[in-house]
């Protein structure tokens, strides 16, 4: 928080081109409890309703609120509702490209800034999970 | 059997607070005599003045535009070259014990080995090799990891929480609840990042470091060859060392440093010499990088703060000379006097006061890039005692680790091995240093290149947030020890600027391959 109070927000956005269709990224990422497969760090995790508990390599324990998860629009948006951290809007959105063509971007909004920049570098790992699993998938497929 | 090595670093340490150069303010007579016994380098420069990428260039002998690890955040690439892996290949048992920090440690996740080897409970992993193989994570076959105070998931923080969970609380806070540096104040003065500790000595991280290495140490066995990097967090922020040693060093007769001015008039004219940043930080109108305190601005900073920052950081520095001592008495007792090289250094200074600044960042001057370095050779060489007065880089670091293993230097080594003497160093021409900084955090990017020769400090300033490209430093040692008048404009020292300007382009474009640079993670 800075003298006028006000905490910084960053905004970072990471994207993927994938070689799969988009339903194939989007089937990696649609299913809450799948997160432990694609986001490297986050060994488990607990669903109940929209509540997901996610448990790091460390130990920590993260409860999120799963805000949307849209398969007509392939749009997924959760939040940490952690009371350490201000603010934090997690989305995932795959685009169709073409066939065997599509965007996946992984987008983090936090309060305070670092924050972001911490949960924003997972989500780069992550992104090299899903695109290896969709074109995985796809090749198997 | 070969020379063993043991590599002591410690993290944020001045030049001139070992007695061996001419510090006063704290007693380090385990340190003075391994300079009177060995090699004691005058002007020893870091490739980077933050941790991480001064780090990887210990262990990789690479400037940080060639191992990827720009700034702190970015984490070395996992199958970067390693001396310790060539160490390791030639049998050498390796050893990394206190702080390492070649990947980031803020990693909620745990992506990387160092902040997830305590949780395993194992020595060392497995990872990538930089020649394709695989093999002991970085090259070392053990590591214990400890860092400032006892946040994170490192072995100290580990071992304190389960052992003495009620001593925590007696730590600063290094980060605040925005995740920044905190700026809060302690001890008598209010200063950032001081409090006085409630922990007793011998649970504090500068004897669990060496402790720890003891035990390593006693473990090898009498003909086993080793290499052992025993690093201590100190005299790194945050200043809390045991409150009972804090009478050591009475802060009230700690003068202040030759390069404070004591009238802020006097501090703003110095600093308006300098590229505009260093104005525009001093009076908080700008915050170019994370390791200083984001809420702190150095022009409040008093005398007295200084006074009392400089002197819990000398009782920090007496209590690492005295676990070196205690280390190297280990050594003895094991038989090994004879046959262990022991270099000292540090990753980086610390402002300490200088142009009333405290902390870090892209300032290049000597207070972060004047370095302590001593080399005292294994007594079976023979060496003569020596002061090397040439400049040189710990980027040699890697080279002279190899050269001591008796093994050839890779490819991938930049820098070649120090010096053992004057002669040397004339004939081997190491009459230059260079120094890097980049950074891109939260909007504001800050690019920097500096030169030190015997007789210069030569600064350029890249485009960037607060710079266009035109600025710089440029400094007369000999004249001007503390870099006080700028001589960058003067026409007088056109044909100088543009010699090292040559030499710091030739720098730029030198051959050699470039790994990707690494992507930001984190802030530090």
């Amino acid at each position: 928080m800075d003298e006028l109070g006000v905490v910084p927000v960053a905004s970072l956005r990471h994207e993927r081109r994938i070689a799969a269709d988009a339903d194939i990224v989007w089937g990696v990422v649609r299913r809450p409890e799948s997160i432990p497969d694609w986001f490297p760090g986050i060994v488990s995790c607990t669903v109940e309703g929209n509540r997901r508990v996610i448990t790091t390599a460390i130990g920590l324990e993260i409860p999120e609120e799963i805000l949307s998860n849209d398969d007509a629009l392939r749009h997924f948006a959760y939040r940490i509702t952690a009371p350490q951290y201000s603010f934090h809007l997690g989305v995932i959105d795959v685009f169709h490209i073409a066939p065997g063509d599509s965007l996946c971007v992984y987008s983090t909004t936090a309060m305070p800034d670092t924050l972001a920049l911490l949960i924003a570098g997972g989500t780069l790992g992550a992104l090299d999970e899903i695109q290896r699993l969709a074109e995985m998938s796809r090749v198997a497929s | 059997m070969s020379r063993k090595i043991l590599f002591i670093t410690t993290d944020q340490q001045r030049y001139d607070t070992v007695g061996a150069n001419g510090g006063t303010l704290s007693r380090t007579p385990v340190l003075d005599r391994l300079a009177g016994e060995g090699i004691r380098y005058e002007r020893a420069q870091p490739t980077s003045v933050v941790c991480m990428p001064s780090r990887a260039s210990m262990l990789t002998g690479q400037f940080p535009s060639t191992h990827g690890a720009w700034m702190n955040g970015v984490p070395l690439a996992i199958n970067a070259p390693s001396v310790a892996e060539t160490l390791h290949d030639a049998g050498y048992a390796t050893a990394l014990i206190g702080k390492a920090h070649f990947e980031p440690f803020m990693d909620p996740f745990g992506l990387y080995a160092e902040n997830s080897l305590a949780n395993l409970g194992i020595p060392t992993i497995e990872q990538d090799w930089f020649d394709g193989r695989r093999g002991v994570h970085r090259g070392f076959d053990y590591l214990e990891f400890a860092t400032h105070g006892v946040m994170g998931a490192l072995h100290y923080a580990k071992w304190m929480r389960e052992q003495h969970p009620d001593a925590i609380r007696g730590f600063y806070q290094v980060v605040d609840a925005d995740l920044n540096v905190n700026a809060a104040g302690g001890g008598d003065t209010n200063a950032p990042q001081v409090k006085y500790n409630a922990v007793p000595r011998e649970w504090y991280h500068t004897d669990w470091v060496a402790d720890r290495t003891i035990r390593w140490l006693e473990e090898q066995g009498p003909d086993r060859d080793w290499f052992c990097w025993m690093s201590f967090p100190d005299p790194h922020h945050p200043w809390d060392p045991p409150k009972s040693e804090v009478g050591r060093v009475p802060w009230r007769d700690v003068p202040l440093p030759e390069n404070y001015p004591q009238r802020a008039s006097e501090r703003e004219s110095l600093l308006d010499q300098k590229a505009r940043h260093w104005r525009l930080w001093y009076g908080g109108r700008l915050v170019s990088n994370y390791e200083a305190p984001a809420k702190w601005v150095p022009a409040t900073m008093t005398g007295d703060q200084v006074r009392e920052v400089n002197a819990l950081n000398a009782v920090e520095v007496e209590l690492i000379d005295e676990a070196i001592g205690r280390v190297l008495a280990s050594i003895e007792r094991k038989g090994w006097g004879d046959d262990v090289d022991v270099i000292f250094t540090s990753d980086h200074g610390e402002l300490q006061g200088d142009f009333g600044l405290l902390f870090k960042g892209p300032y290049h001057v000597d207070g972060l890039m004047r370095l302590p370095l001593i080399w005292r050779p294994a007594r079976t060489t023979a060496l003569t005692p020596c002061v090397v007065h040439a400049p040189v880089s710990l980027v040699s670091l890697a080279a002279t680790f190899l050269e001591i293993a008796g093994q050839s230097v890779p490819t991938w080594v930049e820098g070649a091995a120090l010096p053992i003497d004057n002669d040397d160093a004339s004939r081997r021409s190491f009459d230059a240093t260079f120094t890097e900084w980049d950074s891109s955090i939260f909007g504001v990017d800050v690019h920097v290149r500096t030169v030190v020769t015997d007789d210069y400090l030569y600064t350029e300033y890249q485009p960037g947030t607060v710079h266009d490209g035109s600025e710089g430093e440029l400094y007369v040692l000999s004249e001007d020890p503390l870099q006080r008048v700028n001589r960058f404009d003067d026409p007088a020292m056109a044909a100088v600027r543009a010699s090292l300007a040559e030499q710091l382009a030739a720098h730029e474009s030198r051959p050699g391959d470039r790994a990707t640079p690494g992507v930001l993670m984190a802030p530090v």
